[in-house]
């Protein structure tokens, strides 16, 4: 069993700010996806994110405020899980909430073990 | 702006009925071992209330009100505490409430309404784990699920305030290092699990119905919260076991005669000379229900026995037409099944009703431990009712005067006293 970081990415912040129901029915939707993965002992664990930040960058340390729109895309979460491989962890990936949106993107990256 | 005599009467009342719910709920969530925490956010909920519907009003629904309070302290103390190694989420779906995306939801969802009945049966489980001493077990039930103080519990039991603490000390302290996890047992454990759990319900029933405690209204809270209790281990498909309903049977007989058991002062009547109208004839009638439905499987529980007995007390319209003979045989069968020196006793008074006073002092005088009865006050009051019986007032003043000096119930004491007196007329 490997380990994958599940990275959430938004491009319209609009669309997060939903009255407090749909808001609600949406959290749900997160619940059941990550109560599947926690009864299958898949979840580990994870996070939503603010879209404050900073970013420092190189030697000189050069501190840029966020978010870190890159076409228009920005971190807005992360989840831990274990998985067989690449490819199972990308078909857990496919009941994230996120995807209801157009823009919702989940990028799917394996956990490496440095050998040294 | 309300009366505030109003709203601490009404947080008092609420404490009474939701604290232990809403401490099952909060200990399922942070653990047994973290029974305190779940403990202070009932008290701070509760602290909360007071101070704010005095100033904005009591809401209309005041529980939901509590409860929710509850579930947001309850999100608060994860989210203070997320680096601690104290909670330990792993093994379940609590693990989701270390995740924003989920911790609200998954709070939600324990506390639901539904699942409260199973929470507080599984906290009862929990508090009366065999490896907890038998006072230990009623003293953690009353504080944790029956919402009583530390003052009440030392009132209800006779004893200091230090005691009781040290026993919740104790029991907290058990559950700290155990770490014993909130379930109902599993079946092959079942059996005997519940069988404490009702050692413990009926212990906390006597405490209420028994008179050594002349403080009227904890006696009452005792009675109703035993029965409660009982209550839920009936209403769980788990736990529908036959000693279960039997107990809830024999609880309703005893209960449906606590109202003239007392006069309004509190002092004692004696069952001949009890007003049988004011017999509770409704929970007589429940009783009868619980012991048509107790009667299944081929088992017979002491308390099925005792239901009995109870029973023909009930159905008796006056004491003299008293069916004794069936009482006595019903002892003859408990002192087989359950032997105690207490239903030793007890039988020893239906000996005497139903073959007289000498026979009844043979029966004592043959008690295989008679030694443990020396210091219990009714083996003494009975010695002494049978002594009179049969004119030798020296022996019986002797017995009576011991057993005044072993209760520590002024009413009884009265009543020894009044006895003493009838035989130097």
């Amino acid at each position: 069993m490997a380990e994958f970081l599940l990275l959430f990415r938004r491009g319209d912040v609009a669309t997060m700010q939903q009255s407090p129901e749909a808001m609600q029915a949406h959290m749900q939707k997160w619940m059941q996806w990550m109560g599947g993965l926690q009864q299958e002992g898949k979840f580990v664990s994870g996070q939503p994110l603010t879209q404050a930040g900073k970013q420092i960058t190189g030697n000189k340390k050069v501190v840029t405020d966020g978010p870190f729109m890159e076409g228009k895309e920005y971190v807005c979460g992360y989840l831990m899980i274990k998985a067989t491989d690449l490819n199972e962890a990308t078909e857990l990936s496919k009941g994230c909430p996120i995807l209801e949106f157009d823009d919702g993107k989940v990028e799917v990256r394996e956990i490496q073990e440095i050998k040294m | 702006m309300q009366n505030n005599s109003n709203i601490n009467k009404l947080t008092d009342h609420l404490f009474r009925h939701e604290a232990g719910k809403m401490v099952s709920i909060l200990t399922k969530i942070f653990g047994t071992q973290n029974l305190e925490t779940a403990e202070d956010v009932v008290q701070q909920t509760f602290i909360d209330a007071i101070n704010v519907w005095k100033i904005k009003g009591v809401p209309d629904n005041p529980s939901a009100w509590l409860f929710r309070v509850a579930k947001n302290k309850a999100i608060d103390v994860i989210r203070r505490n997320k680096h601690s190694v104290q909670y330990d989420f792993t093994d379940d779906e609590r693990i989701l409430l270390t995740s924003e995306y989920t911790l609200a939801t998954t709070m939600e969802n324990l506390f639901k309404e539904e699942l409260v009945k199973d929470d507080l049966l599984r906290m009862m489980f929990a508090c009366c784990h065999p490896q907890i001493s038998q006072e230990n077990q009623i003293t953690i039930i009353l504080k944790t699920l029956c919402g009583f103080s530390t003052t009440e519990i030392a009132k209800a039991f006779l004893t200091g305030e230090d005691t009781v603490s040290k026993r919740l000390y104790r029991t907290k302290e058990f559950f700290r290092e155990q770490k014993i996890k909130l379930q109902i047992p599993s079946v092959d454990e079942l059996k005997t699990r519940t069988n404490s759990v009702l050692n413990s319900i009926y212990l906390l029933f006597n405490e209420g119905y028994s008179s050594t405690n002349s403080d009227k209204h904890i006696r009452q809270e005792l009675i109703d919260e035993a029965m409660m209790l009982c209550k839920l281990l009936s209403e769980n498909k788990h736990t529908q076991l036959p000693e279960v309903y039997a107990m809830m049977a024999l609880m309703c007989f005893h209960s449906a005669r606590s109202e003239s058991r007392m006069t309004e002062e509190g002092e004692i009547i004696l069952l001949p000379d009890q007003d049988r109208n004011k017999w509770n004839f409704d929970l007589i009638a429940e009783g009868n229900r619980y012991m048509d439905i107790a009667s299944f499987g081929n088992e017979v529980s002491s308390y099925h026995i005792e239901a009995a007995i109870a029973f023909e007390h009930c159905i008796a319209k006056t004491f003299e037409q008293t069916n004794w003979k069936q009482i006595l045989n019903l002892y003859d069968w408990l002192c087989k099944t359950s032997p105690s020196p207490i239903t030793e006793l007890n039988k020893a008074v239906a000996v005497m009703q139903v073959h007289g006073a000498d026979k009844a002092l043979q029966a004592i005088q043959q008690f295989s431990d008679r030694k443990k009865l020396e210091s219990f006050y009714l083996y003494h009051a009975l010695l002494g009712e049978i002594y009179s019986r049969l004119q030798q007032a020296t022996n019986a003043t002797k017995h009576f005067e011991t057993a005044i000096s072993l209760t520590q119930s002024e009413s009884e004491k009265k009543i020894l006293k009044v006895k003493i007196l009838n035989l130097l007329n």
